[in-house]
């Protein structure tokens, strides 16, 4: 193990795991700003919701997670299929409606999905993957895997009753489950100030029974600290935890939102509020990494989201030989 | 060896020799032991209806009484299954599919196709359906129509004791999602039933009755009424075929225009409130698939297009009875073109 980053933060990230950090949040990055360009040009078809702003929040959870453990995601979803390992390639055709898909074309922005890495599912249901966690911590506790359960939700899902029953039975059954409530201030249109009756949608975790905290999500390391303590805890025994990470999203709810709600803080959002720069800044003075390798990454990063486009538009789309099949494991 | 037991035990016994079989069986719900954090007995109720009764002793930590928070524990059931459980969820009464239709319909039966054949989710769901108990509207209902029309979705409807254990024990080692629906009325109903365990498969029917004059299609219990009204109608003559298709998704086409073929006339008993159920999804069927067979047009014996009533005096008129019936094939044996 390295050294410890000097500003409170206990769990040592090496220099391979600052870059892999830095390289997924990037990657997000990447991802959802060419999206954006390309979804004016109308070749992509149906509904994207970019995850451009947030990336601190699934990359700093998402960082201490393995093969056993679970996430459930929401319709804003690229970001936490990004951070837990799904193929970036595969996510790209999947959006363009492509054959090659992580759902061979079925799924499309709000469904990319793989199982096999713990990914259930980003969900075009808001608060459709808090309860779903329930089950994937409940399976991991009773196989002892040691494994826990990761429902990503906005701060719309934070008024769904699913949710709220979801963190209840949480506590109740003591499950190894956290529950990230990404509020970027904005369910759709409508204000989190205003939707959410509390002053923080973490205050709701008393009266779960649950410890709640507030991180800002515009900071990696604070996302990184708030989400170690509370998936140690679930790993031990310990269950549940509320964390909300309180951010903007630097586009519109979907993309073609003219966000005519909006001020003008999503430019100020952009320019002073930036969990890349903000982590390029602090590892390069603390001289963890060099700003070459960084530079490295972001080339690195470019030269994939390239392909992945490339390679999306040249696939084959699915065929009427696909309509109907895997509605059913046999029928 | 088959002795005679109940409709209830039927279903208790196909979900402890599942248990005993595989580890990753778990069963969960309100009251599914009863007794969770009280100062009196564990296991109090085991179900509210004693389904569940004994398997929380016999298998420690594997039935989970559960907050009423159907979306959460429904929705954990499924999340479970597609972490390698193979959970049994009870969702006490099937009208509660209101509070959490959500995580069966959009979640549970939609994972497989959304994410291009990737995902199993093999999750029981079990629920009691029907009327008879004057119960009222909120807990007397037949809504496996609903279930029924969902892709995705597997839907069973036991007819008898015998049908309930072997195709609860189907239902568990099925790979996809499956409803299984147990009319809260038949749980002391008694049958011979092999005290080993067998399954039934989905998508065969059981043709209970032979005959060679009418075809009749009953669902769930309506199949206990079909044949009261079958023995009434073979002391006049008449003598039906009864079909019970056992599970309503999928279905087994092929039985029932086979004895539609060969009996010319149809009668679909379906205790299910008629716009959009089983009888008139499998008349549509039987008249562009077998147009050419009918000699009388096809009749359903159906509940009315209400809630379900209250009053006894209303209740016993809700629901379809062997008058009804035997009434239904008298119309198609002697209609006249």
């Amino acid at each position: 193990m390295t050294d410890t980053l000097s500003t409170g933060v206990t769990r040592e990230l090496d220099e391979n795991a600052l870059l892999d950090a830095y390289r997924t949040m990037r990657t997000i990055r990447a991802f959802e700003e060419r999206l954006h360009d390309e979804f004016a040009t109308g070749e992509i078809p149906g509904f994207v919701h970019l995850y451009a702003g947030e990336e601190a929040s699934a990359t700093g959870v998402c960082t201490h997670l393995d093969d056993r453990d679970s996430i459930a995601s929401t319709h804003r979803g690229h970001g936490h299929c990004i951070a837990k390992g799904v193929d970036v390639k595969a996510m790209m055709a999947e959006i363009y409606g492509r054959r090659t898909g992580s759902c061979h074309g079925k799924g499309g922005s709000m469904h990319i999905a793989d199982l096999s890495k713990g990914m259930l599912g980003a969900n075009g249901i808001v608060g459709g993957g808090p309860p779903l966690i329930c089950g994937a911590a409940l399976a991991a506790k009773q196989q002892r895997t040691g494994g826990v359960g990761v429902a990503f939700f906005g701060d719309g899902a934070s008024n769904q009753g699913t949710t709220l029953e979801a963190l209840n039975l949480a506590s109740v059954w003591n499950l190894p489950a956290i529950f990230v409530a990404e509020n970027n201030g904005y369910a759709e249109a409508t204000a989190s100030t205003w939707s959410v009756a509390a002053d923080n949608i973490a205050d709701r975790a008393a009266g779960f029974g649950m410890p709640g905290v507030i991180v800002d999500g515009f900071d990696f390391f604070a996302v990184y600290e708030a989400a170690g303590e509370a998936i140690e805890r679930a790993r031990e025994g310990g269950g549940p935890t509320l964390i909300e990470v309180k951010f903007t999203r630097y586009f519109g709810h979907f993309e073609g939102d003219q966000q005519t709600y909006r001020a003008s803080e999503v430019a100020n959002a952009r320019e002073n509020l930036d969990c890349l720069k903000r982590f390029r800044s602090r590892v390069t003075e603390t001289g963890q990494v060099e700003a070459a390798k960084l530079d490295a990454v972001d080339a690195q990063v470019a030269d994939l989201v390239d392909a992945a486009v490339d390679e999306a538009k040249a696939a084959p789309k699915p065929t009427a030989a696909d309509l109907e099949t895997d509605v059913y494991v046999s029928y | 060896m088959a002795r005679t037991i109940s409709y209830r035990e039927a279903i208790n016994e196909a979900l402890h020799q599942e248990m005993e079989r595989d580890e990753s069986v778990l069963v969960m719900g309100e009251d599914n032991a009863g007794g969770a954090g009280s100062p009196g007995e564990d296991d109090a109720w085991g179900g509210v209806l004693g389904v569940t009764k004994g398997l929380y002793h016999r298998f420690p930590g594997r039935v989970l009484d559960t907050p009423i928070s159907e979306s959460a524990f429904v929705g954990a059931a499924i999340g479970a299954a597609t972490r390698g459980m193979r959970p049994v969820a009870e969702l006490m009464f099937i009208d509660f599919m209101g509070v959490c239709f959500d995580q069966i319909f959009n979640q549970a039966a939609k994972f497989r196709y959304m994410f291009g054949g990737k995902a199993e989710t093999p999750v029981v769901i079990r629920t009691m359906y029907g009327a008879g108990l004057r119960a009222a509207a909120q807990h007397s209902q037949a809504l496996y129509p609903l279930f029924t029309h969902i892709p995705g979705l597997k839907v069973v409807v036991p007819s008898s004791p015998y049908e309930a254990k072997g195709l609860m024990i189907q239902s568990i080692r099925d790979n996809d999602p499956v409803i299984f629906c147990e009319h809260k009325a038949m749980y002391d109903a008694t049958g011979d039933v092999p005290e080993d365990s067998y399954t039934i498969p989905f998508g065969e029917a059981n043709v209970v009755r032979d005959g060679e004059d009418v075809t009749i299609v009953a669902i769930g219990r309506m199949v206990s009424v079909a044949e009261e009204a079958a023995r009434t109608l073979s002391s006049s003559g008449v003598e039906a075929e009864i079909i019970d298709p056992r599970t309503t998704s999928p279905l087994d086409t092929e039985t029932i225009l086979e004895s539609v073929e060969n009996t010319g006339r149809l009668v679909v008993v379906d205790e299910a409130t008629p716009r959009c159920n089983l009888a008139t999804d499998i008349s549509a069927l039987v008249a562009k698939e077998a147009f050419g067979s009918l000699r009388a047009p096809i009749e359903m014996v159906t509940a009315p297009h209400t809630p379900v009533p209250f009053s006894d005096a209303l209740e016993d008129l809700y629901i379809p009875d062997a008058q009804r019936v035997t009434n239904a094939v008298k119309t198609v044996t002697e209609w006249k073109s």
